[in-house]
C-alpha cells in the first residue's frame, strides 16, 4: 500500500464470480492493466468491465449508485477487509493510487448467511430494509415543523445521535463481523432515533421490535470484538451498540405484554 | 421476545456469568498465593474453606452460573458459525481486524472447562484425609492439601498443561472482562478505554498469579 509514483498501476484481480444465488460461485483472475491512480475501485472495475464486454465477456456484477460515499449501495470485501483496507472510507472512495504497480486483489462479496448473493459481488440487503421496516421511523405526527427552539437537545445528544444517524445501511459491520451480526446497524438506527426527543416516545417498542427481527433474519449475535467499528466508513461508535444493550434491557423489563 | 431468548439478554447472561466467574478466579488465585507461606498457612486457608458450611452455597452460585455460562456460550456460538457459513478467501487484515483473543472465546472457553472438569478431580475429589494426606496445625486434623499439590506438581507434563490452560485463563479475561461491561451496557468514552485496559491488566494479574504456583512448586519445593 502507499503512494504511487506512477500515473498508472497493473494489477492482478481475484474477483468472485456466482451466476446466481442457486449456484455455486468460484474466483477468476483479471489482469487490470494501466489503471489510473487517480481512478476510484470502481471505476477500476469499470475499465474491467469495459474490456470484458468488449470481449464479449459477462461483465462482473457489483452495486454502486451515487459514487460519493453516502448512499451505501458499494459492497465488496477488497483483501479481506471490507471497502479495502483504509479507515472512513466505502468503496466508491477508494483510489487506486492506495495500491501498488503489480499487486494482486481478492474481491469478494459481503459473506453473511442474512445477505445471499444475488450475483457475483452483488449480495441481497433487503433484510435491513426489513428491519427499518419494524420501528426504524418516527410514527407520532408531528405536524408541521415546529419551531427551531421549541425542542432543546443537549450537543452532547445531538454529536451521538449524529454520529448514528450517519450510518449509511452498507452492511459493512455485517461483513466485517466473524459472526454475521447487524448490532452496529440496528444500534446506529435505535441510538440515532432515541437520543432525540422526537424518536425518544417510541424507543422502548421500537429497540425491542428491531432486535427482535434481526435476530429473526438469521444475523448473528454481538461479541463485542469491535470489528464492525472499524469496518465502518462512517465511523459509527461502537458505542451504539452498548447503548443498545442498556436500552434493550430496560425496553425489556417495563414492557407490559 | 422472551429476555432469555433474545440476542442481547443472553449476552447479558453471559457477561453477568462471567463477571461472576472473574472475581471467583482472581479470589481463587490470590489464596493459591499462600504457597508462599508455608504449608500450614495454605492447609488453614484450604480448611478454613471448605469447614464453612456457607461454601456450599458459593459453590452451587458457582455451578449454576458455570452451567448458564457454558450452556449459553455454545448456544450462541453455534447461532454464530451458522449466520456466517462462508469464510473470506483473505482474513480481515490490518487496521481492521478484531482482536485475536476475541474471536476464539469458545475455543479457550471449551479448554478452562476441560481444565475445570479435571482440576476438581485432581484437587477437590483427589486423596485427602483417608489417602493419608492428612496434617495437624495449631492441634487441629486437617487435609494436607499442601502436600498434594507438591505431589501433583512433580510432572513435568501437569505443570505444562496446567500453565497452557492458565494462559487460557488470561486470553479469555483480556476480552470476557471489558466485553461483559459492554454486554451489561457499560460505556463512557473518558472510561472504557481505561477499563479495556483493566481488562488486561485484571488477565495478566490473574493468569500470573495462577502460573506462578505449579512453576514454583515444580522448580523449589520438594516432595515429602
Amino acid at each position: 500500500m502507499g503512494g504511487a509514483s506512477q500515473s498508472t498501476i497493473d494489477l492482478k484481480l481475484k474477483v468472485w464470480r456466482q451466476k446466481d444465488a442457486a449456484t455455486g460461485g468460484r474466483f477468476e483472475d483479471y489482469d487490470a492493466t494501466g489503471i489510473s491512480t487517480d481512478a476510484s475501485f470502481l471505476e477500476m472495475l469499470d475499465v474491467v468491465n469495459q474490456r470484458l464486454i468488449k470481449g464479449g465477456e459477462d461483465p462482473i456484477a457489483f452495486d454502486h449508485d451515487c459514487r460519493e460515499g453516502i448512499c451505501g449501495s458499494c459492497s465488496m470485501v477488497i483483501n479481506g477487509n471490507p471497502h479495502g483496507p483504509e479507515r472512513s472510507t466505502a468503496t466508491c472512495q477508494l483510489h487506486m493510487r492506495k495500491f501498488n504497480d503489480g499487486d494482486t486483489i481478492v474481491v469478494e462479496p459481503f459473506r453473511a448467511n442474512a445477505f445471499p448473493v444475488i450475483k457475483d459481488l452483488s449480495v441481497d440487503r433487503t433484510s435491513f430494509d426489513e428491519i427499518i421496516a419494524v420501528g426504524g421511523y418516527v410514527s407520532v405526527n408531528t405536524g408541521n415543523a415546529p419551531d427551531a427552539n421549541a425542542l432543546p437537545v443537549p450537543k452532547v445528544d445531538a454529536d451521538q445521535a449524529f454520529n448514528a444517524a450517519a450510518c449509511i445501511g452498507c452492511g459493512a459491520c455485517v461483513a466485517a463481523c466473524a459472526n454475521g451480526s447487524a448490532m452496529l446497524f440496528v444500534g446506529a438506527k435505535v441510538g440515532h432515533l432515541a437520543l432525540l426527543p422526537q424518536g425518544r416516545s417510541e424507543h422502548n417498542e421500537r429497540v425491542l421490535a428491531m432486535m427482535d427481527k434481526m435476530q429473526e433474519l438469521g444475523f448473528g449475535n454481538c461479541s463485542n470484538t469491535g470489528a464492525c467499528a472499524v469496518a465502518c466508513p462512517k465511523d459509527i461508535s461502537f458505542e451504539n451498540i452498548v447503548r443498545m444493550n442498556r436500552e434493550y434491557a430496560k425496553a425489556s423489563i417495563k414492557k407490559r405484554t | 421476545m422472551n429476555y432469555l431468548k433474545s440476542s442481547i439478554g443472553r449476552k447479558q447472561l453471559m457477561g453477568l456469568t462471567g463477571l461472576i466467574w472473574s472475581g471467583f478466579v482472581l479470589s481463587h488465585m490470590l489464596g493459591n498465593l499462600l504457597i508462599f507461606a508455608g504449608s500450614d498457612a495454605y492447609n488453614k486457608y484450604s480448611y478454613a474453606l471448605t469447614s464453612n458450611p456457607l461454601l456450599y452455597l458459593a459453590e452451587a452460585g458457582l455451578v449454576v452460573t458455570l452451567l448458564a455460562h457454558v450452556f449459553y456460550g455454545l448456544k450462541l456460538k453455534f447461532e454464530n458459525v451458522e449466520a456466517r457459513q462462508t469464510r473470506y478467501a483473505m482474513p480481515t487484515n490490518g487496521e481492521k481486524a478484531a482482536r485475536f483473543q476475541s474471536k476464539w472465546m469458545a475455543f479457550h472457553g471449551s479448554l478452562i472447562l476441560v481444565f475445570i472438569i479435571y482440576h476438581l478431580i485432581t484437587f477437590k475429589y483427589g486423596p485427602g484425609v483417608e489417602a493419608g494426606y492428612v496434617t495437624t496445625v495449631d492441634g487441629v486434623q486437617m487435609r494436607d492439601l499442601h502436600r498434594l499439590i507438591v505431589d501433583v506438581f512433580q510432572s513435568p507434563a501437569y505443570v505444562f498443561g496446567y500453565v497452557l490452560c492458565m494462559i487460557g485463563v488470561g486470553f479469555h479475561l483480556s476480552h470476557g472482562f471489558y466485553s461483559a461491561f459492554a454486554s451489561l451496557g457499560f460505556y463512557h468514552p473518558k472510561y472504557s478505554d481505561w477499563l479495556s485496559k483493566l481488562g488486561y491488566v485484571y488477565a495478566v494479574v490473574v493468569a500470573a498469579g495462577f502460573i506462578s504456583q505449579p512453576l514454583y512448586v515444580y522448580l523449589f519445593a520438594e516432595a515429602r
